[in-house]
């Protein structure tokens, strides 16, 4: 087992490309693991007043696939490979800045001074 | 450092900021700064993402035509996505997460479908593309990632789409789909996608597999939502939810990239604590959800309970009750939303607290059909939200209270949950409105709410009906109230 400070960097190290396979799955499941358990522990006591906001936020976030989307289609590719990463990025995006703005008009409206 | 290394690094800090984003969502007062901190996240990621190695070579190698292909798509989503966010009315608040939602967890099935189309078709020329030829190997975290990417999408999609069109209420949505044989047809399904998935990872060369796992996990997605009643909306939105930010991190493990990973997984663990929240609330279990299926026990017959027992009013013999109340209580329901009354409701309080009574709202967790939805109505209306109590906190002021007036709510006030043991919403917990000394329903007709049944407090001594469309019938009575 090497030391903790030593596999950290490890776990961002993105495309090292050379690295074992198997390794590199482990190293993503280990990030999956933590950043969901983060996500418990963050998300864990909201009131309910906030769930609406909440939901439609992390919704957005979910939009982060729009990285994907634009890395695929703009990288090496075939006709059809673009085509489809393009698609991907117009959904993405459709889902990122709705779900942005949507969030920020629900809480505006907790907001006493508005108008 | 490399330019990867850069890259690494902001893709860590957008992680970061999500994080945080999603910290400060929790709180009222911090949480549209979460909302800035998110959006700046992703923009980070997003820039970060224009960046990667793959990306600047065909830059290099072939000019900017395909950043500007994204650029424009990007643009062309944003707008979209904008507009949609500012012209739908806050009613339509679930609808149109659910679709926002939808398009994400299509964008994901995108990204592993054109990944998967690239790799196959990459002659093994450069270093990077052998790589990528070896990684297509069957049983690879690749492989297995694809096809679970490609599911989770299709049934987050077609899911989130079903979904859309129940709130809508478009006409062929609107009654739960109940035919018998839905089991045996989603476990067909769900034994079809089984091997499909095992097919993607065996050979995942055959990309005609990826696209059949696809097209069999959208009629999954359709078969598993449309059974699903309106009273049940809120806990499939959270779950929808949460699906879209597991294909998001699935689509992390395609093309090896953390803040996929991480983003999708803090979605997917947000949505999976408000599904068990939304449960909970009803007292059912998520599976009883899924699968149960409303209105197939033995009911009570309407006739029978409401027969010569109901009492309708007019609004003037209700303001009278009101004149001499001190304490009301308001229980608004999805008809409220429906009626856009809120800001009508808002009136009546205001005339009756220059009355010098007290008025309060009881929220139930699943009133309206997305978690917190009833929440964001009232708020639109300037009601100050510590005047908005959760169920647990007002139920034992009902007794205290000397008017309770429900607006548009049905199942959610209905005593049967805490009475008849044999009822479909059994042991749902439910508002107290039937210990308030009157109870004044404000309704169109006597019919039933989502969950199809009877509601024994229509019939109740304590109880005036008040048959009227939400929003005049509120009007009415402040205009009584104010004239008496």
């Amino acid at each position: 087992m090497p030391p903790l400070t030593a596999s950290l960097p490890l776990l961002f190290a993105e495309a090292a490309g050379a690295d074992d396979p198997a390794a590199r799955f482990i190293r993503l499941l280990t990030v999956f693991l933590l950043a969901m358990w983060v996500g418990f522990e963050v998300i864990m006591k909201v009131p309910q007043r906030l769930h609406t906001p909440l939901t439609s936020g992390s919704n957005a976030i979910s939009g982060i696939t729009a990285v994907g989307a634009i890395v695929v289609a703009g990288s090496l590719a075939t006709g059809v490979g673009t085509l489809l990463g393009l698609l991907g990025v117009v959904l993405a995006m459709i889902n990122v800045v709705g779900g942005f703005v949507v969030t920020h008009r629900m809480l505006e409206m907790f907001n006493p001074k508005k108008k | 450092m490399s330019s990867q290394a850069w890259i690494n690094l902001a893709y860590l800090a957008a992680s970061m900021l999500f994080i945080v984003a999603f910290k400060l969502m929790t709180g009222p007062r911090t949480a549209v700064k979460g909302n800035y901190l998110g959006a700046a996240g992703m923009a980070i990621a997003l820039i970060a993402a224009c960046c990667e190695g793959p990306v600047i070579s065909r830059l290099t190698s072939a000019g900017p035509g395909a950043l500007v292909m994204v650029g424009i798509a990007a643009g062309i989503g944003a707008v979209i996505g904008g507009l949609m966010a500012i012209k739908y009315p806050m009613t339509g608040m679930p609808q149109m997460v659910a679709l926002l939602n939808g398009f994400g967890g299509a964008a994901s099935a995108l990204v592993a479908g054109a990944e998967l189309w690239n790799m196959t078709a990459a002659a093994a020329a450069t270093p990077a593309e052998q790589i990528a030829l070896a990684q297509l190997a069957p049983w690879t975290q690749f492989a297995i990632a694809t096809a679970l990417t490609g599911l989770i999408g299709a049934v987050t999609f077609w899911g989130s789409f079903v979904a859309f069109a129940k709130l809508e209420e478009l006409p062929r949505f609107k009654q739960a789909w109940t035919d018998p044989n839905r089991h045996w047809i989603n476990l067909g399904l769900a034994l079809a996608t089984l091997l499909l998935i095992c097919g993607v990872c065996a050979y995942p060369k055959a990309i005609l597999l990826y696209w059949l796992l696809v097209v069999v996990g959208s009629a999954l997605g359709c078969t598993l939502t449309m059974p699903i009643g309106g009273a049940d909306m809120p806990v499939v939105i959270c779950l929808l939810n949460s699906y879209s930010g597991l294909a998001a991190a699935a689509a992390g493990f395609v093309i090896d990239n953390s803040v996929l990973v991480i983003a999708g997984s803090l979605v997917g663990a947000s949505g999976l604590i408000l599904t068990a929240i939304m449960c909970q609330a009803m007292n059912r279990s998520l599976v009883g959800v899924l699968f149960g299926g409303l209105g197939t026990t033995s009911v009570a017959n309407a006739d029978d309970v409401y027969a010569g027992k109901v009492k309708s009013a007019s609004a003037e013999e209700i303001a009278m009750v009101l004149e001499g109340a001190s304490r009301v209580v308001i229980v608004p329901g999805y008809g409220l939303a429906v009626a856009q009354a809120q800001h009508a409701v808002r009136e009546l309080a205001n005339a009756l607290e220059k009355r010098g009574c007290t008025v309060e709202y009881a929220i139930h967790p699943v009133a309206g059909r997305m978690p917190g939805h009833m929440n964001v109505l009232l708020a639109e209306a300037d009601i100050p939200y510590e005047k908005l109590r959760e169920m647990d906190d007002i139920n034992p002021t009902f007794p205290e209270t000397d008017v309770a007036i429900v607006i548009g709510a049905n199942d959610v006030v209905n005593p049967a949950a805490r009475t008849d043991p044999k009822s479909p919403i059994a042991g749902m917990p439910i508002l107290d409105v039937d210990k308030a000394r009157t109870v004044v329903v404000v309704k169109r007709s006597l019919s039933p709410g989502f969950a199809g049944i009877p509601n024994p407090l229509f019939a109740a001594d304590n109880t005036l009906m008040y048959f009227a469309d939400g929003k005049k019938a509120i009007l009415d009575l402040t205009a009584a109230l104010q004239q008496g």
